[in-house]
């Protein structure tokens, strides 16, 4: 398996470092509620289809990437920088 | 016997090997199969579970019976298939799973013994008692069924794991791969050809086939020759792709050193490779599989494409008499090829009643079935019965074909299923079941050779347009296009047993046993029989199994489905997948600047992650690590020790928003931090729990110096770049590690002033250089630029002393000497563990990772003024509960018992149980300074109970002793030692 890192571009998996859902980038204000908290740090969807999740290019750049892909066709459609992403978000 | 005038063996080559100790010539280009059948040699191995005697049933690497071990001593390879393995000068080679020989296999009994050794018999005999399964019965069983050992030495053999890249994956090299890889070469694509033989050509030579008027081998070799011509075509063979993954991803095993007894120095025997491509082509033929009737599996009965290949590749006729059976027009192309050869063919039985041949020169039998045979050691005839009559032939050879099915395993390997094909009664790939990848030729149902030629450079064409090249115009060559006509025909009626799966003895009955027992789903009836399991995978056998279970169940083949194809497709040595992480390089070791002189010094290594550390410096007479480790925690707390601690963690961190960054990975604040100060700095999980802890020091407005444990360096690392990256873009700020760059060396102790100040080119004293002081600046260590830190893990005048890793060494030696000229000397990492529990600083035995900043006693460090990761999550009612585990000190009532981690904290009359239980014990040293054993660990409600008597029981060493809850700081526990 290979992803593209935005930085470095097509590399091994093994040059990457993998996190989990790319949920973590939605971090809930301090005084959220109990409820947002418990989504953000233990709550995870498991879907056959789509997803997105966070690499680290830990044996490249360092940089944190977003990477969208499919769970039934392991197929990598998108990667962007978590940089990027929080950015978009804000 | 060998055929004069056939095969593509190298009679001039003569080439000397060994079968179980006796001497056989063959010929360059020979298999260890083709070359005993030559002598005649027919028995070839033994069966897994009733030892039966059996001979090759193929010609290719799904060959499940004729299972060699080759060579001797470490370097043997058990289970190595004969049809494979090509003969050298020197081979020698072994049959397995017979004592005392071969011929008289004593475990033969097993096979009187079938009427109760059926499918299930294991499951169903060996129940009770209960306890004789592991001692009694499996030791048994294990011994009586097998295949070949392993010689339980070390594997001296070299082997390589390679990476390639290609545009175009071409699997296989018969009449479609060829004309694929063809088309793609001429087309100028970056091409990889791959095929498991030594020789590329395929089915091409193993028939008599004509392509544009050559002999189909001759065609093949001409190919070859215009392939190895191109830069953009690379050849491999000897290589059996053995599985697909992701994105174009395939897996390879190269046999690059099997076939000859020296290799060129430093040569891998095996080479596993990573293969990436943008587009493949599956072009992997098809498998021949046998007809089920009553003792098929004698030696001398294989298939019938095995008998040609060995007739027109090695020049050898397996029988001097052989009849041909067969449900379809190919398998007559054995009987026709071997009249041709000169080889008397005693008769071809054909179970279709309406074939006809013209022009046959020997007995066509339409209608008839083969119904058992005779031989123990070798076949001698077959019984045949026709519509009207039941006779018996006299042969030595029997060649059978059920059809062929497509090499489909490649296509399943990502989750997909094969198509079922009525009109060939066989599995095809179903288009589309790995991305990327199309199937061509016989792999996806095309039998003639001119349909594969076509489908071949179809492929190719279609690869290219993918690839955004020009296809050139090829016409294509002439050649056979006989359609394949068949009527199937699985298992031929009868009582005896009837074998399908040959190498783990599965008969047609125990499918059918296994159907009547209700394991009607396919994958269940496989791990209830066995069919398909062992180094065969069931190749020649599955699909005839299914259709068996299809007809007990009363269901069509296509519901029945196959098992699911895994990787790999042939075994894979795990040394080959595991190449270069034998011994020493099976992890990546690091090794401090102080390494070499510490293993000078008698210094023995412990591992910490990947580092190797010191665990004590032994001196003449000393006899174990407690007087070794009591004397270094004395030159602490008495003189000056040193302590290598470059393994810590060290990050630095740059940038404007170095502070606010800090101030929001770590509970309590650094934006506060001075210039020239070094603060004490907690870090939490986002789940609430303690992450890491350590000092960072400030050496510039934007400029800080991050340490962190030894084993989580690389997770803090990923943290902040995480916390950077995805959750504080927009600050200014940059991390290095640079753990490796600075050696950093702990000098402590009473003297530890003394001994720096004649090193430091300005000395400190306690005004420009207190207690958490770090060098603002640089400062001049022996007449290099080093950093200084006022910081002490052992609650002693301490200070950390870095230089760049190039001085490491020297500075060692030198702080080491002064020392000992002190009344000091090196300490390692028994002495660093005593002091520190001495003082009840935390390291990772404690920050488990289920503890929180209040569990050990850190509550208000998480600062009120500002957010921090793992905050909000800490506040939660559970973590702050004061029932919660804290921790504490451990001392025992008996100031001679020992103390143990690990044990857990029980009330003194309570029974050590899990519900009672109250605590658990994370560090334990016996400390010089007090005379006894001290611990530290968790309780609950820890810090309320501090006198109490409580038993701490360790049921793993069977030890018990009461102990006194106290504070986890044993020693000097104002700090004034620290500071003064």
């Amino acid at each position: 398996m290979r992803l593209t890192c935005p930085i470095c571009g097509e590399r091994d998996r093994r040059e990457f470092y993998y996190q989990g859902d790319a949920v973590a980038l939605r971090r809930p204000a301090p005084d959220a509620g109990d409820d947002p908290w418990a989504d953000y740090v233990h709550l995870r969807d498991n879907p056959a289809g789509e997803t997105r999740d966070l690499w680290q290019h830990d044996g490249g750049c360092g940089a944190w990437v977003v990477v969208t892909r499919n769970t039934v066709t392991h197929e990598v459609l998108a990667t962007v920088l978590a940089e990027d992403a929080a950015r978009a978000r804000s | 016997m060998r055929i004069e005038g056939k095969g593509l063996i190298d009679r001039s080559k003569p080439v000397r090997f060994q079968f179980d100790d006796i001497g056989h010539t063959a010929y360059a280009g020979d298999t260890v199969a083709s070359a005993l059948l030559a002598k005649g040699q027919r028995l070839m191995g033994r069966s897994f579970k009733y030892h039966r005697p059996r001979g090759v049933l193929t010609a290719g690497s799904e060959e499940p019976n004729a299972l060699l071990t080759v060579g001797r001593g470490a370097a043997q390879e058990p289970n190595v298939r004969a049809t494979m393995q090509e003969v050298y000068d020197g081979l020698e080679a072994r049959s397995q799973n017979a004592w005392p020989s071969l011929k008289t296999d004593l475990m033969g009994i097993n096979d009187l013994a079938w009427p109760f050794l059926g499918a299930g018999f294991y499951y169903k005999t060996f129940m009770w008692p209960r306890g004789f399964w592991e001692r009694f019965y499996e030791p048994i069983i294990r011994r009586a069924a097998g295949l070949g050992g392993l010689s339980g030495q070390n594997n001296p053999d070299k082997y390589e794991r390679a990476y390639a890249f290609c545009n175009l994956l071409v699997i296989g090299a018969g009449p479609a791969g060829l004309m694929a890889a063809l088309v793609a070469g001429r087309a100028g694509a970056d091409v990889i050809l791959v095929d498991e033989d030594s020789r590329m050509g395929g089915r091409l030579n193993a028939e008599t086939y004509e392509i544009d008027g050559m002999q189909g081998h001759a065609w093949a070799e001409a190919v070859v020759a215009e392939l190895q011509s191109m830069d953009n075509v690379r050849l491999m063979t000897r290589t059996t792709v053995t599985g697909a993954y992701d994105q174009g991803t395939y897996a390879a095993l190269e046999r690059v050193n099997t076939h000859r007894r020296l290799r060129p120095d430093g040569a891998p025997l095996e080479t596993f490779w990573r293969i990436a491509t943008k587009r493949a082509i599956l072009a992997a033929g098809a498998l021949e599989r046998p007809i089920a009737f009553e003792n098929n599996d004698r030696p001398g009965i294989m298939t019938a494409g095995a008998v040609r290949a060995y007739l027109n590749r090695w020049g050898v006729s397996p029988g001097q008499r052989v009849a041909v059976f067969g449900n379809n027009d190919d398998a007559h192309r054995t009987a026709t090829d071997l009249a041709a050869a000169g080889v008397e063919v005693a008769a071809l039985i054909d179970s279709r009643p309406d074939v006809q041949v013209s022009d046959a020169s020997f007995p066509v039998l339409a209608g008839a079935m083969v119904t058992g045979s005779t031989g123990r050691l070798g076949l001698t005839s077959v019984m045949v019965k026709t519509a009207n009559s039941e006779r018996q032939i006299d042969v030595d050879c029997l060649a059978m074909s059920g059809g062929w099915n497509p090499t489909v395993h490649l296509t399943c390997h990502m989750n997909g299923r094969p198509t079922w094909r009525e009109d060939i009664a066989s599995f095809v790939p179903t288009p589309g079941s790995v991305l990327g990848l199309v199937s061509a030729g016989a792999c996806n149902g095309d039998f003639s050779t001119a349909d594969c030629l076509a489908a071949g450079a179809e492929a190719a064409k279609a690869a290219l347009k993918e690839l955004g090249q020009k296809a050139p115009r090829a016409s294509l060559p002439k050649a056979d296009n006989t359609p394949y006509a068949l009527s199937p025909l699985w298992a031929v009626p009868g009582k005896g047993r009837a074998w399908l799966d040959f190498q783990n003895d599965v008969t047609v009955k125990d499918v059918k046993q296994a159907a009547t027992e209700n394991f009607r789903s396919v994958e269940h009836m496989k791990r209830y029989t066995t069919q398909g399991m062992a180094t065969d995978q069931g190749k020649n056998s599955n699909v005839a199994a299914l259709a068996i279970l299809a007809d007990a169940t009363g269901r069509g083949i296509p519901e029945t489905g196959t098992t699911t194809f895994r990787p790999p497709y042939t075994p894979v040595s795990i040394a080959a997948m595991g190449a270069g992480a034998q011994g020493a390089g099976f992890a990546p070791q690091r090794l401090t600047t102080s390494h070499a002189i510490s293993i000078e010094m008698g210094a023995p290594m412990i591992e910490a992650g990947l580092w190797y550390r010191p665990s004590y410096f032994p001196r003449k007479g000393e006899t174990t690590w407690r007087q070794s480790c009591d004397r270094e925690v004395g030159y602490v707390r008495e003189a000056v020790g040193v302590c290598d601690v470059s393994t810590l963690g060290k990050i630095d961190i740059q940038g404007p928003g170095a502070a606010a960054l800090l101030d929001f990975v770590y509970t309590n604040m650094f934006s506060t931090l001075k210039v020239g100060r070094v603060r004490y700095g907690l870090m939490l999980r986002e789940d609430g729990h303690v992450m890491d802890d350590g000092t960072t020091a400030r050496l510039g407005k934007h400029h800080f110096v991050m340490t962190t444990t030894t084993a989580a360096a690389g997770n803090v690392m990923r943290h902040l770049e995480f916390v950077h990256q995805a959750l504080m873009p927009d600050l200014d700020v940059r991390f290095t590690s640079v753990t490796e760059q600075w050696a950093q060396f702990a000098v402590a102790g009473p003297k530890s002033r003394a001994l720096l100040n004649e090193l430091l080119e300005t000395p400190v004293d306690d005004d420009n250089w207190p207690f958490m002081a770090c060098g603002a600046v640089t400062v001049t260590v022996a007449g290099v630029a080093g950093r200084l830190f006022r910081i002490s893990f052992s609650g002693e005048h301490a200070y950390e002393v870095a230089v760049p890793a190039r001085y490491g060494e020297s500075l060692f030696k030198l702080l080491v000497a002064r020392a000992e000229s002190m009344g000091g000397g090196a300490y390692g990492m028994e002495a660093l563990n005593v002091l520190r529990i001495e003082k009840g600083h935390i390291t990772h035995a404690e920050i488990h990772g289920r503890t929180t900043a209040f569990d050990i006693g850190f509550g208000r460090m998480i600062s009120a003024k500002k957010d921090c990761i793992g905050k909000t999550m800490a506040a939660r009612e559970g973590m702050i509960d004061p029932e919660r585990e804290q921790l504490v000190g451990f001392k025992p009532i008996n100031a001679k018992k020992e103390l143990t981690a690990g044990a857990h904290v029980f009330n003194q009359r309570d029974e050590a149980t899990r519900v009672n239980d109250q605590g658990y014990v994370t560090s334990v040293g016996f400390s010089p300074t007090l005379g006894h054993f001290i611990g530290m660990g968790f309780v609950k409600r820890g810090s309320e109970r501090m006198g109490e008597t409580l038993r701490i029981v360790d049921q793993m060493r069977d030890l018990e002793t009461d102990v006194e809850i106290c504070s986890p700081v044993f020693f000097d526990p104002e700090g004034g030692r620290t500071r003064g």
